[in-house]
């Protein structure tokens, strides 16, 4: 890294420390709300959300003005006839399938999503995806996961969704690098053409953006996650073979380049190529976390649990920005996968897990200079005096790679800035 | 099982959470799973409140079930018991833990909570968040409000119905309000935005109930006229007729005089639509949609008061289907009540109205068609939780009905102008509606760019050849095109059925006008 005049560095070490777990009301979404992102992702793809009226309107709330725009996404709500066994509630899902399909050619991938409703009634959308790709073979593939909120969090939906897919992959004894977890196209072409420029390759990505175009798997794939909330996915990709390269993960000019130079090692790229690749990118990201970063040095930061993002980004803020942190609270901590954050994550606080009126309570008493939260607690906190960064804004906006590192910075300056300029 | 992408109403929950929201120390414990926290969002972030809404939700995930959620249910009564001090608590069951039967009502019960406790049956798989609003709040109000000592003094009333995330129900109450206070009639209890449940308490010691939200008040309002004998209003005033009707009413119950106030009208609107500047209103044909009850008042506005002609009348709750169905009868038009946005769209492409009145669906299907489109009902976007006074209640609320319903209208005339003009050199196709594109020119096409390319593309697929049989001539679909786009899919409509009925396979211009004069109204 070339020294620009970044604040010292704070001394890391988490990884040794403990963690505070804690159960009770968890302000967070469930893994539903993973399709609104991975149907932009997965062109050819359908997810039929098999549920309540309360899981569409959690859809609708979270897609907001998406849902006017044909999207690939529905629910069959259950109703009570499926309940009492008035009608058979598979004869029910295949009727709505069949209307679906016909009303939507185009579609050559069709997941059965799982709700709390449908799993605690014990639908067995695994057979149905079964009994259904049967029906429908060599017109559309239908595969089943879990987006409840009693198995899954937030993001844990991206890692279900798929985690179903790796079963469905072709084989391969290739040497390939396999990248995993759904980026923004603009994010996917950047990591592409630097990866080539290193000389690391033939590089596929998971997953891929048809679905006829998903990548293969075998005992000779390297695996890099590009996010931190794949632990499901991961298992069963090494179960077909693959490796993972422990790398952090690609937030900040730090994050990305670490994780470049994994995938480099790992495929012997030579060493001043790889320099030449990663230089130009490295320093445009240093510059602009700079020039971003200027509301943020010397000033507080409080993470609530929500996508698994928290600690890569906490690690940025602190080592690229010049952030304090107090407490980094994640959803869930998968130990292994994130040893190479821990590692650099300076002294702070790390939940996993959440009470929330317990959190609230801790974050009130700490008065952080910007919480991380969600929507549900942003205006309350704001209105208490505390600045807020809402969460879900970095799960939907383009925050990998060198060229968002800027970007980056900038959400959570933007907040720290604004309340500066408002005189009222 | 019904395939939706998109629902009109929330399950019933979020009509409980509505009302508890609404009131203050009132708290509401909700057993559901982790995730159903979303609907938090409802309300801090679309009706932007700056607190949390007194929601406690148990959390329960796939780990807990079995016998485990039953004392989370009854340790996270005792946590918001000790945390808010809610002088009420409201327990219930999301659509999930309605399926693991732990009897919310039961468990609270049994606990010997220092508060009243209130437990909801909300039928999750069959009802919808306005039933689920409307029975929470007769629930709290039979609970509550007891029988009272009269307190002396003038006429005095309660409104009931409005609460949280309710379409404009900040400042109808405020214009209600101050009506009221005109008339020389006291408010009691406003229930349940911004009332405690010691105000429910005493909800008996009025004269009458106003009622403003019969989708969220009518239960409560029957109880208290069959238990208390308090008479209830049935005018909701929306419009500047509905509001006289309503003041005539409240005057009949407050035994006071309408007359003086009457005689006074704080309102622009009557004169508004009587310039000659809106004479160009006369005969538009438009489509109403929302709840039954925002839905029935608007047609009345837009047929007595605009001098629209309602083409269309649908509510997506069939709880008040009766009320509408009267009132599309009245208008001669069929109602329509569904709640699948898809049929929503086929009628008002079927119908070609000149604008849609109606929620932010409709708001969205009316984009997709081209067409003008005004925002009457939930649901709606944060835009339509406004920081200015906009009420649509009483004769301030008049006033901004007009401004409402003429503004998407005077774009409308401003974008048919410039397709009227689209071959002059300063209204080329290219220029645009000013309100779409802020006023800056798009770049300039070449002056022998082929006509209306794009503004064509909507109307064109939306009026499809009804007879697949029958061809249109090229000077026939250019004469087409010098009709308004807004009355175009349907002169197309017409001459194709015209031209079905004489047995013309080639449509020419002659036919077109044929075709013109015998459908002339």
């Amino acid at each position: 890294m070339s020294p620009l005049d970044l604040p010292p560095r704070p001394t890391p070490g988490c990884a040794e420390r403990p963690v505070l777990k804690e159960r009770g009301q968890r302000e967070v979404f469930c893994g539903l709300t993973g399709i609104v992102w991975l149907h932009r992702k997965i062109q050819d793809a359908f997810f039929l959300v098999v549920g309540s009226r309360t899981c569409a309107h959690l859809i609708q709330s979270a897609a907001g003005v998406m849902i006017f725009a044909e999207p690939r996404f529905a629910t069959a709500v259950i109703d009570d006839h499926d309940l009492s066994g008035m009608k058979d509630a598979n004869e029910e899902l295949d009727r709505v399938v069949a209307q679906l399909l016909a009303r939507r050619p185009e579609i050559r991938l069709l997941f059965l999503v799982g709700s709390c409703p449908s799993e605690v009634i014990k639908m067995d959308l695994g057979r149905a995806a079964e009994r259904l790709s049967a029906a429908n073979t060599g017109r559309c593939r239908v595969l089943n996961y879990s987006g409840s909120g009693i198995e899954t969090t937030f993001t844990q939906g991206e890692d279900a969704c798929l985690a179903a897919l790796v079963p469905t992959l072709p084989e391969t004894d290739a040497k390939e690098l396999l990248v995993v977890g759904a980026l923004a196209d603009v994010v996917e072409d950047q990591f592409a053409r630097l990866f080539s420029e290193m000389g690391v390759g033939p590089v596929r990505f998971l997953p891929a953006r048809a679905a006829a175009a998903m990548p293969a798997v075998g005992p000779n794939t390297q695996m890099m996650l590009a996010q931190p909330f794949l632990a499901e996915t991961a298992r069963l990709l090494e179960a077909r073979g693959a490796t993972r390269l422990p790398a952090p993960f690609p937030l900040g000019a730090e994050g990305t380049e670490a994780w470049l130079r994994a995938a480099a090692e790992a495929f012997g790229a030579d060493p001043a190529r790889v320099e030449a690749a990663i230089a130009p990118g490295r320093r445009r990201a240093q510059e602009a976390v700079a020039r971003a970063s200027e509301h943020l040095r010397g000033k507080r930061a409080f993470f609530f649990p929500d996508s698994q993002l928290e600690i890569p980004i906490a690690r940025f803020l602190a080592r690229e920005c010049g952030m304090g942190l107090i407490e980094v609270g994640a959803p869930y901590i998968h130990r292994a996968q994130m040893a190479e954050e821990l590692a650099l994550l300076p002294d702070c606080t790390l939940s996993e897990g959440q009470d929330v009126e317990k959190q609230l309570d801790r974050a009130r008493a700490a008065r952080p200079d910007i919480t991380v939260c969600g929507l549900g607690l942003a205006n309350p906190l704001e209105a208490e005096g505390l600045t807020t960064k809402w969460a879900i804004e970095l799960v939907f906006t383009p925050i990998h790679g060198f060229d968002q590192a800027g970007d980056l910075a900038g959400l959570f300056s933007r907040p720290l800035n604004r309340r500066l300029r408002l005189k009222l | 099982m019904k395939l939706t992408v998109w629902t009109y109403e929330g399950p019933p929950h979020v009509g409980a959470m509505r009302i508890a929201t609404a009131m203050r120390d009132t708290h509401y414990v909700l057993h559901a799973p982790q995730g159903d926290t979303y609907a938090d969002l409802l309300f801090t972030m679309i009706e932007r409140r700056d607190h949390r809404p007194p929601v406690t939700y148990t959390t329960f995930q796939a780990r807990d079930l079995g016998a485990d959620t039953a004392d989370l249910f009854r340790q996270a009564c005792l946590d918001a018991v000790a945390r808010y001090q809610p002088k009420a608590l409201l327990v219930g069951a999301s659509c999930t833990a309605e399926l693991i039967q732990d009897d919310p009502g039961g468990l609270a019960e049994g606990m010997d909570l220092p508060v009243p406790v209130i437990p909801l049956e909300l039928p999750s798989y069959q009802k919808k968040e306005h039933w689920g609003a409307s029975e929470t709040f007769y629930q709290i109000v039979r609970r509550l409000a007891g029988k009272v000592e009269r307190t002396p003094g003038g006429p005095r009333c309660n409104i009931l119905g409005p609460c949280a995330l309710g379409f404009r129900h900040r400042d109808d109450l405020k214009e209600i309000t101050g009506l009221l206070a005109r008339l020389g009639v006291t408010v009691n209890v406003a229930a349940p935005l911004g009332a405690g449940p010691e105000d429910i308490a005493r909800l008996a010691d009025a004269d009458f109930n106003v009622v403003l939200y019969p989708e969220i008040a009518d239960t409560a309002a029957r109880w208290l006229e069959k238990t208390h004998g308090l008479r209830r209003t049935t005018v909701v005033p929306i419009g500047v007729g509905a509001t006289r009707d309503f003041i005539a009413e409240v005057a009949a119950l407050a035994g006071v005089d309408p007359a003086p106030l009457l005689a006074d009208e704080p309102t622009n609107m009557p004169w508004w639509t009587r310039s000659v500047d809106s004479t160009y209103l006369t005969g538009k044909r438009v489509f109403v949609f929302g709840d039954a009850t925002h839905a029935v008042a608007m047609a009345r506005v837009a047929a007595e008061e605009m001098g629209f002609e309602v083409v269309g009348l649908g509510c997506y709750n069939r709880e008040f289907a009766r009320d509408l169905r009267a009132a599309a009868e009245s208008h001669g038009v069929e109602a329509l009540i569904s709640d699948d946005y898809l049929e929503i769209e086929e009628a008002i492409q079927r119908l070609q109205p000149e604008m849609v009145m109606g929620t932010q669906m409709e708001r969205h299907i009316a984009k997709r068609l081209g067409l003008p489109c005004a925002v009457i009902s939930a649901p709606v976007h944060v835009q339509d939780f406004p920081a200015r006074y906009s009420p649509v209640m009483g004769f301030e609320g008049a006033n901004v009905l007009f401004d409402t319903l003429v503004h998407p209208l005077v774009m409308g005339l401003e974008e048919h102008l410039l397709h009227m003009f689209r071959d002059d050199f300063e209204f080329h196709d290219g220029a645009g509606p000013s309100h779409l594109h802020g006023g800056a020119p798009r770049a300039a096409p070449a002056p022998e760019a082929p006509p209306a390319a794009a503004a064509e593309a909507q109307p064109a697929t939306m009026a499809a050849p009804v007879d697949s049989e029958i061809r249109w001539t090229a000077d026939a679909e250019k004469e087409l095109k010098k009709i308004p786009f807004f009355v175009r899919g349907k002169a197309r409509r017409n001459t194709e059925a015209y031209a079905a009925m004489r047995g013309v396979t080639a449509i020419d211009v002659e036919t077109l006008y044929d075709a013109k004069a015998h459908y002339a109204r």
